[in-house]
């Protein structure tokens, strides 16, 4: 660390009016939430939210509550790693829930059993020849679907120069007929054995904590990460830097897009069934825990450690409300305050620091 | 002529009907200082736009280091050695000091595509090796500049650009926004660069600066160059009789 106490003109530098980092603020704001809900707890429903009370299990917290905690937002979570990037370098990605939705449907058709108790699959969509097929062919071909859909609309962003907000709204729209129309609406079931263990249990967990650490990495340590901050901090800046702008916002939405795809075999795995409706409203969870963890939706600040504590506080927050008993509407009306809140709190941070 | 860094002929530029630049012969010599001065609309940055081929010119043409260029974008030119500090800055605000003296020519620890790891370490000491050479003070580089005060972060665009610089560094009016402090600032690291002998276009109203740090004084007018004189041989009053058009309407100069 340099440390000249004079700056430039004599001004003075002082490292402790440097701002603390966004990152802290939202790790207080999850622990004032969970304490609300342990006081809210205690006086409403007698019982701890967080800690054990159960005389049958000898664990100090409730490890059960924080399992589901971070389950019900892991498959989200992953989408939000994807969005996170593309905030970052400026854009917004509509388009993942509906990914979701059409890589659901397409991978679990290459995901079926042949028999059911001794009867041909039901809700077979291909002939024998896509049945009981080895694990990888469903989750390559899902994923495949996810990276193409992404690509175009990287494409479409970079080269047609319609604003993302317009282009993913296109493949939002698009591949959720898409996934309606693949199997006219019926659901797709009866995965192989193989294909259910990708989500069995706590493995949506598993993934969504491999791929943040991945992705922590790729955006603190590499160019990518470096050129995300640059093009959404200010994109004719990184152009004249010699970034080559359009590809770098192609490969930003073909990764949203896999990741988008990667969630979609998740979650079909983990609910051995696909349906069209599948990832409703998803993207718009998936940026609200990146906005929650403060990434700033005009680009070039945020970080995946911020969507990660995003996304434990959304968690925590739905928990929460199952806890206290509380209708399941009150979580949305309360999702949508948090995330405007969240927003009016990062414009009057920009406020406090531009000095012009 | 080996000694020629960059050399116009006839550049010209018309917007529309509007001829903004014409018939510019210019010449710099290496390790030479130049100040491009004439009123608002005389030409002057646009002549610099031609040169960093911001814009394409009408007609005429450049030769640069030694021979004839046609630069098809600014990247071309900076590549080709020419370094800009433009008056609209081209940083990046949520970026720190390194990452923004390094955009788009990062260092890496090992390459992998677009997933290169970056050596943050060594772009970090290069870059107090930049400012230090530059003589400019930063308080902290791994603060976004966006917290930083204008002064500080045109400082950093114009250590950028000296810290880069091989052969030659253009300057479009790099202390229009700064305080008296920071201007001195500035001028300090044009003075470094005449040191290291890179030679310098500078852009500027202000004709005591002017006087202060270059060799010879170029002045535009209406979209001619209306005079080319050596600092010696000159002063204040003479050349805002040539930007007033007092003088030199039939321009005869070397």
């Amino acid at each position: 660390m340099s440390q000249s106490t004079h700056g430039l003109g004599g001004l003075k530098y002082d490292p402790a009016k440097r701002s603390r980092p966004q990152e802290l603020n939202v790790f207080i704001a999850l622990i004032v939430i969970v304490a609300a809900f342990e006081i809210l707890g205690r006086l409403l429903m007698g019982d701890s939210f967080l800690l054990n009370t159960r005389d049958n299990v000898d664990t100090f917290f409730n490890e059960q509550r924080l399992q589901i905690i971070i389950l019900q937002v892991s498959i989200v979570g992953i989408i939000g790693l994807g969005v996170t990037q593309v905030i970052i370098s400026g854009g917004i990605d509509l388009s993942s829930g509906s990914i979701v939705g059409a890589t659901a449907m397409i991978a679990m058709s290459f995901a079926q059993v042949a028999t059911v108790n001794g009867n041909p699959n039901p809700k077979a969509i291909f002939g024998d020849w896509a049945m009981d097929l080895p694990v990888i062919v469903p989750v390559v071909v899902g994923l495949s679907c996810g990276l193409f859909a992404g690509l175009i609309n990287g494409a479409l962003i970079a080269y047609t120069r319609i604003p993302p907000f317009i282009a993913t709204l296109g493949m939002m729209v698009t591949a959720r007929g898409l996934s309606k129309w693949w199997s006219k609406g019926n659901p797709i079931s009866f995965p192989t054995d193989g294909y259910a263990t990708i989500g069995k249990g706590m493995m949506p967990v598993v993934i969504f904590i491999v791929l943040a650490v991945l992705f922590h990495c790729i955006m603190t340590y590499t160019k990518y990460g470096k050129h995300c901050y640059a093009i959404g901090s200010n994109e004719a800046a990184a152009r004249m830097s010699g970034i080559n702008t359009e590809h770098h916002k192609i490969l930003v939405y073909t990764i949203a897009g896999g990741l988008a795809s990667l969630a979609a075999v998740v979650l079909s795995s983990k609910n051995l069934t696909a349906q069209a409706g599948m990832g409703v409203m998803y993207e718009l969870d998936a940026i609200a825990m990146a906005v929650i963890g403060g990434v700033s939706l005009q680009g070039g600040r945020g970080s995946i450690l911020g969507t990660v504590l995003g996304a434990l506080i959304f968690g925590v927050i739905i928990s929460g409300f199952t806890f206290l008993k509380l209708d399941a509407y009150y979580q949305e009306m309360v999702k949508g305050i948090i995330i405007v809140a969240a927003v009016v709190l990062d414009q009057w941070r920009q406020k406090g620091r531009s000095r012009g | 002529m080996e000694d020629i860094v960059l050399e116009t002929r006839g550049l010209t530029k018309r917007y529309g009907g509007v001829h903004a630049l014409e018939d510019a012969n210019f010449i710099l010599r290496k390790g030479e200082h130049v100040a491009v001065v004439g009123d608002n609309g005389a030409g002057k940055s646009t002549f610099v736009r031609q040169v960093t081929a911001v814009e394409q010119k009408s007609a005429g043409q450049i030769f640069f280091d030694g021979k004839e260029v046609n630069f098809e974008g600014p990247l071309q030119a900076r590549e080709a050695g020419i370094e800009t500090v433009f008056q609209t800055l081209a940083l990046a605000d949520d970026l720190d000091v390194p990452s923004n003296l390094f955009l788009g020519r990062e260092m890496f620890k090992f390459r992998l595509g677009p997933f290169s790891i970056l050596d943050r370490k060594a772009m970090r000491e290069r870059t107090l090796e930049a400012l230090k050479t530059t003589a400019v003070k930063i308080p902290n580089v791994d603060n976004p500049i966006r917290n930083m005060s204008g002064g500080q972060r045109q400082c950093v665009s114009i250590a950028r650009t000296a810290a880069f610089a091989s052969k030659l560094v253009i300057m479009d009016e790099p202390t229009a926004a700064l305080g008296v402090q920071e201007t001195a600032q500035v001028e300090n690291i044009i003075r470094g660069l005449k040191d290291r002998g890179v030679p310098l276009i500078l852009i500027s109203h202000n004709l005591r600066q002017v006087f202060d740090l270059v060799d010879r004084i170029v002045v535009f007018r209406r979209g001619r160059i209306v005079a080319s004189l050596r600092k010696d041989e000159t002063d204040g009053n003479d050349i805002v009789s040539y930007i007033t058009g007092v003088k030199g309407t039939d321009a005869a100069f070397a």
